[in-house]
């Protein structure tokens, strides 16, 4: 009892020490000579003369003292290099747009080489962060304030506490309100008053957070003795209840979480996966370049985005349909010029094409240079959709479930719907007929190849995403994307679709248990055992795969 | 058919002469010092080897603009072991027998040192290994110039603990000997500083892993229970990217879980997009951003080689860099390129390292370094956050792993041996 209500007066006492110099500079009227003061001790020196003036910056109650300091935690400030003067900069398409820190005046347009930037590491960032939490605790827009409350609750000190403490009763919004009182209600926790802590875990169980589950668990936990880190029974029991009622709803959080990532790693299967579905399940030739055909899809969005290096969303949109000509124009080269005069020989369509696969890397090797290509993602493609503290859902990886979603059903109408498709599929059911029904077989092979190549290159797309953009990134893919064709039955597109889920959900399923690479493993193993008992896979078809 | 076996015939012939014309004229000369450069020119490694292939060759192409070595010229001779593990056993052969290369620099990987190491011990011929390895080992054919693990891994680890207050661990690496060597040593030495077992997390990812998902959730959870957690991550350069880009996307900053890279560089950040990665950690004994008079005449040397202002320079660089010039300082002292003649010279040779220190040949065939930590920096730069006050010495054998504890490397009489215990009093010849 006694120490912690000694803590709680220390923490008050130290709390006002603490914020008596912000007082007393913002009384006196040297306000603009400690600003620029400040500000000249950022540019120069060591990180943590830097963190000095970052302080000095703090206590300067300026509106314009926040503008820097935000400027500062995004990398925004420099210094120009002719005169040293320190500057805030925004990005645009030719330089950088210059205002002056200190009177905020526009200076114009230079080029980013005439800039110097002002570099902060990550001891001074968290200080930032916190510090422009207090400074925009009293603005006007509740979303601000907000976002000031959770960056301060990020790393709880006594200084903020006082401040949330002395904010609380003046504050209006509700939902800031409500996060005030979450980050008072884990400090209400060592109060030496009973009905407090009780009152503070009634609080803290309706909003659960990770925080908060942690400071939970320290109530239950004993120490090394085996006693109870929390005294009284009561507080402790009230602590138990509260997480186990916060414990089933985490399971249930990660269950969702678990099935999230499956069905993304299904996705990401599927796209390598559909486009060999084609090649492979409908015309029975095994590709082995299918992969490397993707490798060119990433590269063009790479292309793309170096000729539009200030529209990354549009870049992206236009390299889909660039990826899938260029891909499908590359494929159809390989059909007309190798492919066609070995069917029927499937093993010497495997060395060829393996022998192309290696070609076109070596190729991409000689022109972009061996080394790893940087694709941007663009803003709207990272981050996550945070669901509620325990759930959060990648942007990227919805991006690509619905986005290999699209593409299947796109493909699954052109098989079904279009004149090409019927082709497609006559063919592949019986060639002969087709032939004397009129249809031009020849053609009909090289487009299928064109569509099932052109797709290979839409999913590249989508992998320059997520993966590395190199003269490798083909070979990472190519067994998973045969495992799942062959896993779905040659020949089917529902059949890709199911297996690629599947295995995705099976591999996340049992990642927690057996590790990446056992679990790898074990999926391999469940294939092979599977083929065995199902040779045609999960949904066997008639087709020229099957004559042969 | 016939048409096209005859062409592809005609192709093979035409391969068959264009090598043997490349090889013949190699051969030729022969008022030359032959050195062998033994990098993957094309395969997984080419990524990273093929710039080391350029740094030998400026470097070579610099000391002939000097005058060369012994009043002779030097001669490049490159070969592709294509990231083909025992191609690069039979390439060093060729190297040491068809070319009498006076000395080798290269491999990368450990496994492709492994399957040298037998071929260059029964030749007797030099190896000048460039990159950051897992120890463990010292022959007397071969130079390590790359951090062992107290050079890079345990002083990393004293930054998280007494700087940055780390209390939990996660070590995460890929699944190879590097990775798992590494990640022994640091466990031990973590349990040896008072670290609960429960508070390590390993980690292991086969090669190219990309879907991170799960693992970094799993970090996340990790690193939630209300202390200080740290990612040392031996993952291998191409699972980086879509590691580093998970944790953005999952909203793992730097300054929540710090991650200290041992494998991720200037070269591998520039084929990344770096805005996910600000603020994370790498530890190396060089980085392109010291400001030295040394490495900025370095840099302009590599950028007028390359014909490219863009191109970095990293660690394994500058290793190469130290061992070239330490060799032709032995070559010097010795008055020859014979193998043992330059191994007994060699040992205690300096130069100066482009960091501001100087770098000494060390008995036990590694050299002394200093150690770097560098934040990354959002364009593909390293700044240095923390570096050691004084160079720190290769030790081949951890201090930390209870097998290798007595054991030490040493090639000067009277022990010469690279497997000396020093409690038994016996060198067991097996260096590796």
């Amino acid at each position: 009892m006694k120490p912690n209500s000694f803590r709680w007066c220390c923490q008050v006492i130290l709390g006002f020490i603490l914020m008596s110099p912000t007082l007393s500079i913002g009384q006196e009227n040297t306000a603009e000579d400690a600003f620029s003061a400040a500000l000249s001790n950022l540019k120069a020196g060591s990180m943590q003369e830097r963190g000095q003036a970052i302080e000095q910056l703090a206590a300067v109650q300026k509106p314009q003292a926040t503008t820097v300091l935000q400027a500062l935690l995004d990398g925004r400030l420099f210094t120009l290099k002719t005169d040293g003067q320190l500057v805030i900069g925004e990005e645009i398409e030719t330089g950088y747009k210059l205002t002056d820190a200190k009177s905020a005046e526009s200076l114009g347009i230079v080029e980013r080489s005439a800039t110097q930037k002002i570099t902060v590491n990550n001891s001074l960032r968290t200080s930032l962060r916190k510090i422009i939490g207090r400074l925009q605790l009293n603005d006007d827009d509740s979303a601000v304030r907000l976002a000031a409350v959770s960056a301060m609750g990020k790393s709880v000190d006594d200084q903020s506490l006082a401040m949330l403490r002395g904010h609380l009763p003046m504050e209006q919004d509700e939902s800031v309100q409500k996060a005030i009182k979450l980050i008072l209600g884990q400090e209400q926790l060592n109060s030496a008053d009973k009905t407090v802590r009780l009152a503070a875990i009634d609080l803290l169980k309706e909003q659960a957070s990770q925080n908060v589950v942690n400071r939970l668990n320290e109530l239950v936990e004993k120490d090394a003795d085996g006693h109870y880190l929390e005294a009284d029974s009561d507080v402790r029991n009230q602590a138990e209840a509260a997480l186990s009622k916060i414990n089933s709803q985490l399971q249930m959080y990660a269950g969702i979480e678990t099935l999230f990532f499956g069905l993304s790693l299904g996705a990401v299967l599927v796209l390598a996966a559909i486009g060999l579905a084609i090649t492979f399940g409908v015309m029975g030739v095994i590709n082995m370049a299918h992969g490397e055909l993707m490798m060119l899809g990433a590269y063009t969005t790479y292309v793309t985005q170096q000729l539009m290096p200030n529209h990354l969303g549009l870049s992206l949109a236009i390299a889909v349909p660039a990826a899938f000509i260029i891909s499908a124009l590359t494929g159809i080269v390989i059909e007309r010029g190798i492919i066609r005069f070995l069917y029927g020989r499937p093993l010497e369509t495997l060395l060829a094409t393996f022998g192309v696969s290696l070609f076109l890397q070596q190729t991409v090797r000689s022109i972009f240079s061996p080394l790893n290509r940087s694709v941007a993602t663009p803003e709207w493609m990272s981050g996550t959709l945070q669901i509620n503290d325990f759930l959060s859902l990648t942007w990227n990886r919805l991006y690509i479930l619905v986005f290999c979603l699209m593409v299947f059903v796109l493909l699954l109408q052109i098989l079904k719907r279009t004149r090409l498709g019927l082709e497609v599929r006559a063919v592949a059911q019986n060639r002969n007929m087709a032939k004397a029904m009129g249809i031009p077989t020849g053609r009909v092979d090289a487009l299928t190849f064109g569509l099932g190549s052109g797709i290979a290159g839409v999913a590249g797309v989508a992998l320059s995403q997520i993966t590395n953009v190199g003269p490798n990134l083909g070979q990472a893919y190519i067994v998973d994307s045969f495992m799942v064709v062959v896993f779905g039955g040659v020949g089917n597109l529902w059949g890709t679709l199911v297996a690629g889920f599947s295995l995705g959900i099976a591999n996340k399923l049992l990642e927690p248990y057996a590790g990446a690479v056992l679990a790898k493993i074990l999926v391999l193993v469940f294939i092979i055992l599977f083929i065995q008992k199902r040779p045609r896979g999960l949904f066997p078809q008639q087709g020229r795969a099957v004559e042969g | 058919m016939k048409k096209l076996s005859s062409k592809l015939r005609l192709l093979g012939i035409a391969g068959a002469i264009a090598t043997l014309t490349f090889t013949a004229g190699t051969a030729n000369a022969e008022d030359t010092i032959k050195v062998g450069v033994l990098h993957s020119l094309s395969g997984t490694m080419a990524i990273s080897e093929t710039t080391l292939k350029d740094t030998m060759l400026m470097l070579i192409d610099e000391q002939n603009k000097k005058g060369g070595l012994l009043g002779k010229k030097l001669e490049a001779v490159v070969v592709d072991p294509a990231s083909n593990w025992p191609l690069f056993a039979e390439k060093a052969r060729e190297l040491l027998t068809k070319d009498k290369a006076a000395a080798i620099f290269g491999c990368w990987t450990s496994v492709s040192r492994k399957s040298v190491l037998p071929v260059i011990e029964e030749l007797n011929g030099l190896l000048f290994y460039p990159v950051q390895y897992e120890g463990e080992e010292s022959s007397k054919n071969v130079f390590y110039t790359g951090a062992a693990p107290n050079q890079q891994a345990i002083p990393a680890v004293d930054y998280l603990m007494n700087d940055l207050k780390a209390k939990r661990w996660v070590l995460a690496g890929t699944d190879y000997v590097y990775p798992r060597t590494t990640n022994k040593i640091l466990e031990a030495y973590l349990l040896s500083k008072g670290v609960a077992k429960k508070d390590i997390m390993v980690n292991y990812t086969p090669f190219g892993h990309s879907d991170w998902q799960s693992i970094v959730a799993d970090i996340k959870k990790f690193g939630s229970a209300g202390k200080k957690t740290a990612v040392v991550s031996t993952i291998n350069g191409d699972a980086n990217i879509p590691f580093y880009k998970e944790l953005g996307n999952q909203g793992i900053s730097a300054e929540k879980i710090p991650v200290i890279a041992f494998s991720v560089g200037e070269e591998e950040l520039s084929g990344m997009d770096t805005k996910p990665l600000v603020g994370h950690l790498a530890a190396w004994n060089y980085f392109m951003s010291i400001d030295t008079t040394k490495n900025a005449a370095f840099i302009s040397q590599w950028h007028d080689f390359i014909k490219n202002p863009k191109r970095v320079t990293n660690d394994p660089m500058e290793a190469h860099y130290i061992g070239f010039n330490m060799w032709v300082k032995a070559v010097e002292k010795a008055g020859t390129t014979d193998s043992d003649a330059v191994q007994k010279a060699i040992i205690g040779v300096e130069f100066p390292n482009l960091t501001g220190g100087t770098s000494k040949m060390l008995p036990n065939h590694h050299i002394s370094k200093p150690v770097l930590i560098g934040e990354i920096q959002d364009d593909g730069q390293l700044q240095t956050v923390w570096q050691t006050n004084k160079l720190v010495d290769g030790d081949a054998w951890s201090d930390f792993l209870p097998e290798s504890k007595p054991i030490i490397a040493d090639w000067t009489a009277p022990i010469s041996c690279g497997n000396y215990n020093t409690k038994t009093k016996k060198c067991s010849g097996q260096n590796f």
